[in-house]
């Protein structure tokens, strides 16, 4: 049996001293090892570090980490998107926060509204933990905007007795548009565990649709059974009174619990969102679940049948929990909502930080949002989603840079000449050569997450763009592609976001994110890609694969930071267009300035 | 060598635990990376006795991990240091246990208490990644001593806590 360091007696304090003693005055700094993070953060070894020095965070460095135009509260921890509707001129976004501190907590609802889905302005907090069915968390919940103009919002209350029960909050006054006070209905909570489900696995409700025949409404909520992913679905005609229908909307053995179920039609036909109502033949449903095991938001696409109350995936191989994310990076508990204003669905996502705690306790602050992505059907293969930051983002686009057409040599890297790279939008398209491609042998494969990241050199790649890149590249955040042929010819791509040497810090995960895309005949290789401060949001092939990374460089910051084109493939050139944005800053404050009383 | 040992100093508390409730510690520790580790954090707490459930036997290990921060702490404050480096490297581990005891494990606690688990399990990957930054900081300017045997101590507790955490989820 193995020994334990927490067996160990302590060792006598004057061997300590000697021998520490003795160390230091010999040797006052160490090449250092790589070291694993392992089952702590379970990356791979970082074989770049240059020495173990030190690096003490600075305020200027610090500092530069909040980003410039996603949405994140002044200070302390939040996390999931809660209620996001449009209502009478404003998009409105809630969101879970802690109001005492940098990590997770008693949660308030934060609340904050805007015009556009990109200048924020803060407001009041919109719910407090201050009944006993939510004294524990006001947790994560959905608004349903009903068609005679009235708003209900359903949420999780943590219960004083340590239950998750589902609560009903209405507008204080709908005619105020700001929709700044909520109030919790007398008859809460309308929603306890059902007899066969946990009382600590019921949370997280969803929007509403109408149910056939017009005169009732479903919701759904997660929940699991020993290890099975299920959906409960409940019906309601006043959101007060709920009957739990039979059966679930659909399980999924293995997954665990399944948080913040989303579940939404998308038409098969058209570049529109639809209301979260709408069914029938031109229309397939999305099952989308949050994965408690690995903190993943897994979707697929299926059809829903009202009548028996069943969602069916297209995809049984590909279904809710082992087929696709949304996003291959850091990105959890994410939430929709139909854009009326726009006919859009909008796709919000919570975005954690990847640094110590340690960190985020000098920083003040943890978490940001996501950009709002829209989301449709990729209707070149029907069987995924598109996800596309809003266009609302690139009003903040200002002096542009163009490079067309460079060649770019195997082993080569080309820097792009911008002066502070620290918030950009970057689009930036690329075509391998196809006689070198066809030339090439065959590839042994390739998973980003295990790859070694961009320096691993292979016949067709890796390829694409260098973001947060420090000169001498001792800090850098690859963004590529990879190429790898198959036996029977074909060529498989994919798209991964190389962590390993975004920062020479200690306290920072430094994962290469990634997966596998479909590249259709025809098409060159895209990535649109959104760079502020600590985080980088990118897409590849018009959304079909995004990749959400926090990067902490020590030294790529503000000016010094740079972006650069680069080829790593062995046997292939490569030609690369980029156009990029330098973008302004959105700006998010306060709506009431302190001397304006509510 | 010293596995005797604990397996005796195991039979002997477990005669004093409630009925029925080997099954859960049994339960729990295997579902960690370090069974006997878990078996004896577990019985050299007077609440396991008590202990009904899963995220009872949780909230255990998240107090024993504690304890050993607190241990860290004052081992800290009881070391000279002899260089501006080793003072620095001091500093970081006072601020990563501090941040171990003001954050992860109030945040463990309180998400095994609400029926939230992730949260717990962020808490305490969190603590081993601190415990861990801690010993490669400390072990820059002292290759043994009581406080890297911490460091090492508090990682493999917060490893079995997650595993128990984990079985949670």
């Amino acid at each position: 049996m193995g020994d334990s360091f927490c067996f160990r007696k302590r060792n006598a304090s004057i061997v300590v001293s000697l021998a520490s003693f003795f160390l230091v005055s010999l040797i006052p700094f160490t090449i250092g090892r790589p070291i694993s993070r392992g089952t702590a953060q379970g990356v791979s070894e970082k074989v770049f570090r240059l020495g173990d020095l030190n690096f003490p965070w600075t305020n200027a460095v610090l500092s530069w980490e909040r980003t410039s135009f996603h949405f994140q509260p002044s200070k302390n921890w939040m996390n999931d998107p809660n209620g996001p509707l449009y209502y009478n001129g404003w998009y409105h976004l809630f969101y879970q926060y802690n109001t005492e501190a940098a990590v997770w907590g008693t949660i308030t609802w934060g609340h904050a509204i805007s015009r556009d889905l990109i200048h924020w302005f803060h407001l009041p907090y919109a719910m407090v933990p201050d009944h006993s069915y939510d004294i524990n968390g006001v947790w994560t919940g959905s608004a349903t905007l009903l068609p005679d103009g009235r708003i209900v919002m359903l949420y999780t209350g943590s219960t004083n007795d340590g239950r998750q029960v589902q609560c009903l909050a209405l507008p204080a006054n709908l005619s105020d548009p700001l929709l700044l006070r909520w109030v919790k209905h007398p008859a809460n909570p309308v929603l306890t565990p059902p007899p066969g489900i946990g009382y600590t696995d019921f949370r997280d409700p969803s929007t509403a649709w109408l149910a056939p025949g017009g005169d009732k409404w479903r919701i759904v909520i997660g929940s699991k059974v020993k290890k099975t992913g299920v959906v409960l679905v409940y019906e309601t005609a006043d959101f007060v009174n709920y009957e739990l229908l039979d059966g679930y909307l659909h399980e999924v053995p293995g997954t665990g619990m399944w948080e913040c179920i989303d579940f939404y039609p998308v038409r098969l036909d058209s570049g529109y969102g639809s209301d979260t109502s709408a069914n029938g033949p031109g229309f397939k449903h999305v099952l989308k679940a949050s994965l408690d095991d690995d903190k993943h938001d897994y979707y697929a696409l299926g059809t829903y049948d009202a009548e028996s109350n069943r969602w069916t995936p297209d995809d049984p191989g590909l279904d809710v929990g082992i087929g696709l994310r949304y996003d291959y990076g850091e990105y959890y508990a994410s939430k929709t909502f139909y854009d009326q204003k726009k006919k859009r669905r909008i796709l919000w996502g919570w975005i954690r930080e990847t640094d110590a705690e340690r960190v985020d306790a000098i920083k003040g602050w943890a978490s940001v949002q996501s950009i709002p992505r829209t989301v449709v059907i990729d209707r070149k293969t029907r069987a995924n989603l598109l996800q596309w930051p809003v266009e609302e983002v690139e009003s903040l686009r200002g002096e542009s840079f163009e490079f067309n057409d460079v060649m770019l040599e195997p082993g080569s890297i080309v820097p792009l000449h911008i002066d502070s790279a620290s918030q950009l939008d970057i689009e930036a398209s690329f075509e391998i050569d196809e006689d070198d491609a066809a030339a090439t042998g065959v590839d042994s494969g390739y998973n980003c997450t295990s790859s070694g990241g961009a320096a691993s050199r292979g016949l067709l790649g890796p390829f694409g763009i260098v973001v947060l890149a420090y000169k001498h590249l001792s800090e850098l955040t690859p963004i590529y592609f990879y190429i790898a042929k198959k036996p029977n010819g074909n060529l498989e791509y994919h798209f991964c976001a190389d962590e390993s040497r975004s920062s020479k810090a200690l306290d920072v995960s430094s994962p290469v994110y990634g997966s596998s895309t479909p590249v259709l005949k025809g098409e060159k290789l895209t990535i649109r890609s959104l760079v502020d401060h600590s985080i980088v949001e990118s897409f590849a092939q018009g959304g079909r694969r995004v990749i959400t990374s926090r990067v902490y460089p020590t030294q790529a910051i503000d000016y010094p930071s740079k972006i650069l084109l680069f080829n790593n493939a062995t046997s292939a050139r490569v030609k690369a267009t980029v156009k990029m944005w330098k973008m302004k800053s959105a700006g998010i404050r306060d709506f009431f300035s302190l001397d304006q009383a509510l | 060598m010293k596995f005797p040992l604990i397996l005796l100093t195991i039979l002997q508390l477990h005669s004093i635990t409630q009925p029925g409730n080997e099954n859960l510690i049994e339960k729990a520790c295997t579902s960690t990376p370090n069974y006997a580790l878990c078996i004896s954090t577990v019985a050299a707490d007077p609440q396991s006795a008590a202990a009904a459930n899963m995220e009872e036997i949780g909230l255990i290990l998240v107090e024993a991990v504690k304890g050993k921060a607190e241990e860290a702490l004052s081992t800290i404050k009881e070391m000279k240091p002899t260089s501006p480096e080793y003072r620095a490297a001091l500093e970081d581990c006072r601020d990563a246990y501090e941040t171990v005891m003001m954050a992860d494990v109030p945040e463990a606690v309180t998400a095994l208490t609400r029926g939230v688990p992730k949260f717990a399990e962020f808490g305490m990957k969190d603590t081993a990644w601190e415990a861990e930054i801690c010993d490669r900081r400390i072990g820059m300017v002292a290759e043994k001593g009581t406080l890297r045997d911490v460091n090492k101590c508090v990682q493999e507790l917060a490893t079995v806590a997650c595993g128990i955490i984990r079985s949670l989820l």
